[in-house]
């Protein structure tokens, strides 16, 4: 009688090529100041730091089910902390970043303990009002330009590398590891038990309690997680605009609207939908004229239509049908037996 | 007796935001519904209330014949034809779909309008005023936007408390299933809850259209006036809302009066500070 | 022999993916009491949900009065005749008791139910005719959702686990009123728990088990044995 014993595993064939596949896209996108030109550089790293926004946004909605419309809060925060800490601090400007994420996490706290009395749709207005605030209170601030904003003083612009060049190609790999350093946090924080805790507390909020999960403090968690990590991307951003005012920092339609669009119609709830949604829409902006408002206006039609009709996405839609799943989060069940 | 006069101005201008409040509680009321876009709706009837004067020439105020009908037949077509599809048990699709129709409204009519500022001119009325002893000056127009304020308020307590229309809006809020036992049709009273939220949008909008300057981009901030509203008077309660919208102008009036740059973050920060110590409002309404 | 006033034939209901009932068949005659019993779900609660359109189910399965309704929705469903006092009461909460019956009777059908005529049935029900409906006691608040029911001038009644929570003196009280409530020829399905009570206002009695039918006849003509095995399958 032969014996049958049983594996649990993650990874499939699929997987497995896509892991393959992105090792050596990653390697390629790495040395692509080599390979790039200027302005591509600049592109791809646009790309980067919209791809890290929305994979953060989807831990934040599409797995914990916190809906915000306000982190551009956070976005705003990180930059003006670059500009704070470098100008008044003497921090080197690439400190700042790190620096600004957790500066980010802490102001996070009490913003979060008073947003999280609200809940559903009116958590998100909620969050919404919070960068309204700061962006008030940044306005006040006339040492960091006040309502029309500043420039990063040219001596800190020099300190972040000894030439043009090089400071590009830095702020282009900060980016690039910024965006690989969130979906590995994702792709960390799903896989784990914590992990397997926000997609059941997403599932059922009862059952998962009853199961003795403490959804306060994990929402909480994540909550601040991401309003950190989502300051280190905001300095980054400003570290490469170089210029900052309240009105650019604090932009609900920069980095909240297109980030959500771009995360509904790639597919919430999945950790490759972000890097689906924010593929397309770079493909489609590089190759429709400059439409400006009617492109958001396009984009907000197509996110409609998505929640209505295929409320996962692009990539839900092609996962469901083909049965893959490019970051293994799901454990399977293989029987085995031997001979 | 400066601060008198503050005070009052606060008073009044809290009833503009009760009606941009209004709207939004009533929605929030029947199908659990917060419409992300109500700010923009509100401005799209500012816009309409414009074209109206600019293409017949009526008085601002009576342009609201016209708003208001268009607007209220927009929102049943809102509610049935992409609302309705939204509600259930996910929080997501009703958030995103207002949210996309917020940025659609919002650009569209940067497209058509331009973002310079507009502002309606309803004549002598705006600017005449009485004195009620002392300093204090009451504006008629700002008297006139309270009173309508408390009048549409009462409206809509009196349709919700003493209608078979407001019986169908509390039947099917309680239990829409036993509702369509009832014969009730969700999808008709769901979007005529929309339609007389859409109308108190339209009395708002061009309220709004006269007292200040307005702009494609203005939508979010008085979702945000509206939304701070209902939060501090208290969620499920319309008088409520009313008194949220004093205490919210009284606060930005007393801040403008500090500084003018403090307007907008007083309000904001009294809305805070009540979240801290009382987040289900001041008056709100018990749940069953 | 006259037509039956309702004809359900190979009745499927799923939630989801799981199956509450295979082709169940059971016919009405005009005016005559039907109770359902069964253990806990067996699918009868499914059973009325069914026939009151609030689950899906193909068009011919159910006919009422010769019109196929299978599916068709609650409001189109009550609108024909047919009213549901559905599990567990569910009365309105923001409604005031008068209110919650004046909601049953949206759609103005003709017959002889009134808000008078419910007072008459559920005397109780008058003093309170204010008051907010959960304030009321079990039995009360049973009294208005059958009050409720029969504000629709129903044709057929469907009555889910009426006794479910109430103290033996209230169920009694409840099912003393049962009656008058069906009198003039109204057709009524009686699903319960109890199945002393069943068997006594009956004119015949289904039994479910697992989704199927285990079980038909008049009360007097089923042992206590045949019940149970049918109750339970053993």
């Amino acid at each position: 009688m032969s014996a049958v014993g049983w594996q649990v595993e993650r990874a499939t064939r699929t997987s497995r090529i896509a892991g393959l596949a992105a090792a050596v896209l990653v390697i390629a996108l790495a040395a692509a100041p080599w390979w790039a030109g200027r302005s591509d550089l600049r592109l791809l790293g646009e790309l980067f730091t919209y791809l890290a926004l929305a994979s953060l946004w989807n831990l934040l909605a599409g797995f914990t089910g916190l809906v915000s419309v306000g982190q551009q809060a956070f976005v705003g925060f990180g930059g003006y902390m670059l500009f704070a800490l470098a100008m008044f601090a003497g921090v080197p400007p690439l400190l700042t970043v790190p620096l600004a994420g957790l500066l980010g996490a802490l102001v996070a706290i009490p913003v979060g303990a008073l947003v999280f009395r609200l809940t559903g749709a009116y958590f998100a207005i909620g969050t919404w009002v919070v960068a309204e605030v700061f962006r008030l209170v940044f306005a006040q601030v006339s040492s960091l330009g006040g309502g029309s904003g500043a420039s990063l003083p040219v001596a800190i612009v020099r300190a972040v590398a000894s030439g043009r060049t090089v400071r590009e190609w830095t702020v282009y790999w900060i980016a690039l590891g910024l965006a690989l350093a969130v979906l590995a946090l994702v792709y960390w924080l799903l896989s784990t038990r914590r992990g397997l805790a926000l997609t059941a507390i997403r599932d059922s909020e009862e059952a998962s309690e009853s199961l003795g999960i403490d959804i306060w403090r994990t929402k909480f968690t994540v909550y601040v997680a991401t309003a950190g990590a989502t300051a280190m991307i905001g300095a980054l951003i400003f570290l490469q605009k170089l210029r900052i005012s309240p009105d650019a920092a604090f932009s609900v339609n920069d980095w909240t609207a297109y980030v959500i669009f771009i995360t509904v119609i790639g597919g919430i709830g999945t950790i490759e939908g972000p890097v689906i949604g924010t593929i397309v829409y770079f493909v489609v902006r590089e190759t429709m004229a400059d439409l400006g408002s009617v492109y958001l206006m396009i984009l907000g039609l197509v996110a409609i239509l998505v929640m209505l009709k295929a409320p996962r996405g692009l990539w839900g839609f092609v996962a469901e049908r083909y049965g893959i799943e490019l970051f293994p989060v799901r454990r399977r069940l293989r029987i085995t037996c031997d001979r | 007796m400066e601060w008198a006069n503050t005070f009052v101005q606060g008073v009044l201008i809290g009833g503009l935001y009760a009606l941009f409040a209004a709207g939004l509680s009533l929605i929030f009321g029947v199908m659990r519904l917060v419409n992300i876009a109500h700010g923009d709706l509100i401005v799209l009837a500012a816009f309409v209330a414009l074209v109206t004067v600019q293409g017949t020439g009526v008085s601002p105020l009576a342009s609201m014949l016209l708003v208001v009908p268009l607007l209220a037949a927009l929102g049943y077509g809102l509610q049935r034809g992409l609302f309705n599809f939204t509600l259930g048990k996910d929080i997501l699709p009703p958030l995103l779909v207002s949210f996309g129709l917020s940025i659609i409204i919002q650009n569209g009519l940067l497209e058509m309008f331009t973002a310079d500022s507009r502002k309606l001119n309803a004549g002598a009325i705006e600017v005449s005023s009485f004195n009620i002893g002392g300093s204090i000056d009451i504006g008629v127009m700002p008297l006139l936007m309270f009173v309508s304020a408390v009048a549409v308020i009462g409206a809509l307590q009196y349709v919700f408390y003493r209608t078979a229309l407001g019986r169908a809006f509390r039947t099917t809020s309680d239990d829409a299933e036993v509702a369509r036992m009832m014969g009730l049709d969700n999808r008709h009273v769901f979007a005529v809850a929309m339609a007389l939220s859409l109308a108190v949008v339209a009395v708002a909008g061009v309220f709004l259209a006269i007292r200040t300057s307005f702009d494609p981009s203005s939508g979010p901030a008085r979702l945000i006036f509206g939304f701070e509203a209902v939060v501090i008077g208290g969620l499920g309660n319309l008088w409520g809302t009313l008194a949220g919208g004093v205490i919210l102008g009284v606060s930005q009036a007393i801040g403008a009066r500090i500084d003018p740059g403090w307007q907008l973050l007083a309000g904001h920060v009294v809305f805070l500070i009540v979240l801290a110590v009382r987040p289900k409002g001041l008056f709100p309404r018990i749940e069953h | 022999m006259a037509e039956p006033i309702l004809a359900v034939t190979g009745l499927d209901a799923f939630y989801g993916d799981f199956q509450a009932l295979f082709g169940i068949s059971l016919e009405l005659n005009d005016g005559e009491v039907v109770a359902i019993i069964g253990a806990n779900g067996a699918g009868k609660s499914t059973f009325l949900r069914a026939v009151a359109g609030l689950l899906p189910a193909r068009r011919n399965s159910v006919r009422f009065r010769g019109e196929a309704i299978g599916g068709l929705g609650a409001d189109a469903v009550v609108r024909r005749g047919i009213a549901l006092v559905p599990e567990g009461r569910r009365l309105f909460p923001s409604l005031s008791v008068e209110e919650n019956l004046t909601i049953g009777g949206q759609l103005r059908r003709p017959g002889p139910w009134s808000l008078d005529r419910v007072y008459a049935l559920f005397p109780v029900l008058r003093e309170r005719r204010h008051l907010p409906a959960p304030s009321l006691s079990g039995g009360q608040q049973q009294m208005v959702a059958i009050g409720r029911a029969l504000m629709s001038n129903p044709d057929l009644i469907l009555f889910d686990e009426i006794s479910l929570g109430l103290a033996p003196v209230v169920i009694r009280d409840i099912y003393d009123a049962l009656p008058r409530a069906i009198a003039e020829g109204t057709g009524a399905i009686i699903v319960e728990q109890d199945i002393g009570r069943a068997l006594s206002v009956a004119d015949r009695v289904v039994c479910l088990q697992e989704g199927r039918v285990s079980l038909q006849g008049r009360p007097a003509a089923l042992t206590r044995a045949a019940i149970s095995a049918a109750y339970f399958g053993v």
